[in-house]
């Protein structure tokens, strides 16, 4: 025969309430799982013979706590090493209970098994009273965030059954408890060894009169599912097996529905569900919700990758590099100021540096106190910093998508939540204009500036792959229409990079900065009653539509086209060449997307016509649409 | 969304991670219900297809409906189907009970196929409700350079943040099924139409509750010989699942010795 629980896996019928046990080593833990299961009727056939024949191998009295400790380890050393899962039901319910080891070294054990409960039960020995750790695992489950929880005082028939003792123990726990913020926890004085309290009412213990163990369990609630919360969906990957391009990932919190406007962080992206992909499922998936893994397909291709977040426009995650955690530190050597760990917050993963450690709270009785070093096992709160823009939610609000993890090397070495209190939101510095700025009204008019100038103001948006001719047309154009009387100036990539954007680099974020750069200073030059042309690749849709959105209904879109057979053969910088052998990565056309115009403006074919004759159809487009008093953009006073 | 739609979801979550993850990665295939089970996960994550071999470590004395039944869904499946033998028995520790030996030949085969492929992750449908020392295993669960799993130091896991960054010449072992139980098997091969091999279903008064080799795997007796009258038994059952598993139960530890090997 073997030790441990052959669960009865039979008896499984609804959703079963997750039940972490915690608390300090030799408090009873084990023993209460073990009581709990022969008093409901939990046991397999067999298994209480099993437990009495090992005890007497072993020459010693019998042990409930064999029903966990499975190990031969864990039976030799009489502690529980690691958390085990066990099934038992109630009338009511069914439970899956893991037991959560109390030994002090075990607490990344004890993390790993509560981390996913709904509910805990708080052992503290009678005799003993709060220990260091019934502290640490209270701290720790409020920082996980179990907010169902029922201290059971064990051992009473070590105290006489006093209820003076009790009394005693629930008001220093309470204490303790209140001052980190919790509160309506339950208090429940048992013999766990005899059967006290926990399916049948004590008679030792006549003065109390609050539940028993398994009417505080049965009081319990399962977790609602955050359908109702902001959506987060974070992509976890990206499937390309066929024509279709799926965004898999699983939504943590809201709901997805097709034709839903999305917004992607941190890269801010959006477009539009297109489709719920499934598969094996009787009929089409028009919406999905929170817990949900599904893949989805949008209605234009953006250049999204794991780690993005998914939300509506309307409740989007703070975008930051830089936050204060509350962790849980689980390294072996000190956590302190400098040093750098890999951060995982949902999907995304990136490096991050320790910026400052604010606050360390005291092993023993866990007060806050200033530190610069956390000791294995210790919690505090710390200011982080990454290098990219994170998408983030505050933990108080969000846990789900609040909450990150620190690697370093192999391992897993602290949990935390995410705090932003006193960190602005950054996408608001990049993106929107600060709330307590107010447009300020022009005396002076757009016809007046198109009756000096002769002309409208406009902005020609040149697209196209590299080598298609943008930068050799826009300066040709820009030559002839100066000729011609008009104010007009080409913005041309390499050399705004130079100056403008000279901060930027080749990422998919710089390049969708360095277009909207462009696009706003364009719109200004539009407005001030210039002819702006820009000779940009501007792949994405996305980015050109936001140059648009500056512009408005200035903007004029020219898709200057020739396949890239064409435009690799010409390959004027030797771009092509590179990008081909690696050299450079994310080359469009290449190893990256161009999404051509769906309904660009004008078109011009720099593969079937010479130079002359496509500066020729531009030309005639400016004339047609900015000379003063013709032009979509001239308004008749 | 019911109880089985929040286990699958949980299970194609571990399985993209799994994908994404990790560099060369394959799915055991024992042809038993779990693993079935988990090949259809598979399919349901990725939009119809596995994405990755899928590695049957052949004992040669497994039931001729189930080398039938591999045949065929290999095929209808559209499977990359992998097939590695085991070494004799005589390769194996022998201070290990008879028929854990016997058991500890697939341990053996499978460190040989992983070194073979140079895998760096596998795939296994063991539950945690299936014997209790399966009970305390992580979902990414990292393996030593020859299989051999260290229960006494593992890794934290918590949050659905999963190791999945290792040492050279080690290895991770998925375990996707993990918070799934027995019925719960059962519920989702009903519901979803995922056939299984007929073994599982009684003849003359006797079922295979568990399929493993066939000379250290017996039948239970039952009378449930379809699908409904399966988990209308198991709904009532107290035997342990395993019972019918020679191998477990030879001594008090067996089992955790074949886990702490490379078992699956």
């Amino acid at each position: 025969m073997e030790a441990g629980l052959d669960v009865p896996g039979g008896n499984r019928l609804r959703e079963a309430l997750r039940l972490v046990i915690v608390g300090h080593v030799d408090h009873g833990k084990s023993t209460l799982v073990g009581r709990l299961f022969h008093d409901t009727g939990s046991l397999p056939d067999g298994k209480l013979e099993a437990i009495r024949a090992m005890c007497e191998r072993r020459g010693m009295p019998f042990e409930w706590a064999f029903l966990m400790d499975a190990f031969q380890a864990e039976r030799d050393q009489g502690i529980t090493i690691d958390t085990a899962q066990i099934w038992f039901r109630t009338p009511k319910r069914e439970y899956v209970v893991i037991d959560a080891p109390g030994h002090r070294e075990f607490v990344k054990n004890m993390i790993t098994g509560a981390a996913s409960a709904e509910a805990a039960l708080v052992m503290i020995d009678a005799g003993q009273g709060v220990q260091q750790q019934s502290r640490l695992h209270g701290f720790l489950l409020n920082l996980l965030g179990i907010r169902q929880i029922a201290v059971v005082v064990n051992k009473m028939d070590m105290v006489d059954y006093s209820a003076d003792r009790f009394e005693n123990i629930r008001a220093t726990y309470a204490a303790f408890l209140a001052g980190i913020g919790v509160a309506g926890e339950q208090y429940i004085p048992v013999s766990a060894r005899d059967g006290d309290n926990i399916v049948h009412r004590s008679r030792a213990m006549n003065w109390y009169r609050g539940p028993t163990i398994v009417e505080a369990l049965d009081g319990f609630r399962p977790a609602p599912r955050p359908t109702e919360l902001p959506l987060r969906f974070p992509v976890q990957d990206v499937y390309k097996f066929d024509n279709r391009r799926i965004l898999a990932g699983r939504i943590e919190t809201g709901r997805i529905g097709v034709g839903d406007r999305l917004l992607f962080s941190p890269s801010n992206k959006t477009a539009i569900v297109a489709t719920i992909e499934t598969w094996n499922r009787p009929g089409p998936m028009v919406e999905a919700n929170a817990g949900q893994s599904i893949g989805i397909t949008l209605d234009h291709q953006l250049f999204i990758e794991r780690g993005e977040v998914a939300s509506r426009e309307d409740h989007a995650p703070i975008e930051s590099n830089v936050f204060r955690g509350r962790l849980f530190w689980l390294g072996h050597t000190p956590l302190t100021a400098g040093s750098q760990y890999q951060l995982k917050i949902g999907t995304r993963e990136t490096p991050v540096t320790v910026q400052q450690v604010e606050r360390v709270f005291d092993p023993d009785d866990l007060s806050a106190r200033l530190g610069d070093a956390v000791p294995r096992h210790g919690v505090a709160d710390v200011i982080l910093r990454t290098m990219a823009l994170l998408a983030v939610d505050e933990a108080r609000f969000l846990p789900r998508t609040g909450r990150f993890v620190l690697t370093d090397g192999h391992n897993i070495v602290a949990g935390g939540l995410v705090s932003m209190e006193g960190y602005p939101d950054q996408r608001d510095l990049i993106t929107k204009r600060s709330s307590n700025l107010h447009s300020v009204e022009h005396r002076v008019s757009a016809v007046a500036r198109a009756v000096r100038n002769g002309h409208g103001g406009g902005v020609l948006w040149f697209t196209g792959l590299s080598g298609a001719g943008k930068s050799t047309l826009a300066m040709a154009v820009e030559q002839e229409l100066f000729r011609r009387g008009y104010h007009v100036y080409v913005l041309d990539g390499d050399n705004v990079r130079q100056g403008l954007n000279a901060n930027l680099g080749f990422s998919p974020d710089d390049r969708a900065e360095n277009i909207r750069r462009v696009g706003q200073v364009a719109a200004l030059f539009a407005q001030a009653g210039l002819i702006a042309i820009t000779a940009f690749i501007s792949p994405y849709r996305a980015d050109r539509q936001r140059a648009r959105e500056a512009a408005r209904e200035l903007f004029h879109e020219v898709y200057v086209e020739a396949d890239l057979m064409t435009c690799e053969e010409r390959d004027p910088k030797g771009l092509y060449k590179k990008a081909r052998s690696g050299e450079i990565a994310d080359f469009t056309g290449v190893s990256a997307p161009y999404e051509a115009p769906d309904s660009p403006e004008l078109t011009v074919d720099t593969q079937r016509q010479a130079v002359d004759d496509c500066v020729g159809e531009i030309v005639a487009y400016v004339e047609r649409h900015f000379a003063a008093g013709k032009g979509k953009d001239i308004q008749k006073p | 969304m019911d109880h089985l739609d929040q286990l699958e979801s949980q299970s194609v979550y571990i399985l993209r991670e799994a994908f994404n993850r990790i560099e060369r990665l394959a799915m055991l295939w024992s042809l038993g219900k779990d693993s079935n089970v988990m090949v259809w996960l598979a399919r349901k994550a990725f939009f119809g297809r596995v994405p990755f071999p899928v590695m049957h470590i052949d004992t040669g004395k497994k039931f001729p409906a189930m080398y039938a039944f591999r045949e065929r869904y290999a095929k209808a499946w559209d499977l990359n189907l992998i097939v590695e033998d085991c070494p004799g028995v005589e390769a194996v520790d022998p201070t290990l009970p008879t028929n854990a030996r016997s058991a500890a030949r697939k341990t053996l085969g499978l460190r040989d196929a992983i070194a073979k492929h140079k895998f760096t992750g596998i795939i296994a449908g063991i539950r945690r409700d299936e014997e209790s020392v399966r009970a305390k295993e992580r979902v990414f669960s990292p393996r030593g350079d020859t299989g051999q799993w260290d229960f006494r130091d593992q890794p934290p896991e918590f949050w659905d943040h999963f190791n999945s960054d290792l040492p050279a010449g080690t290895h991770l072992r998925v375990h996707p099924l993990l918070h799934w139980t027995e019925l719960d098997i059962w519920r989702y091969v009903r519901r979803e139409g995922i056939p299984v091999v007929d073994l599982y279903f009684a003849k003359n008064g006797m079922r295979y509750r568990s399929l493993g080799d066939q000379d250290i795997t017996f039948p239970v007796p039952s009378q449930a010989a379809t699908l409904d009258e399966v988990i209308t038994e198991l709904e009532g059952t107290r035997t342990p699942e395993r019972a019918g598993r020679a191998m477990d139960r030879e001594t008090e530890d067996a089992f955790e010795r074949l886990r702490a090997a490379g078992y699956m």
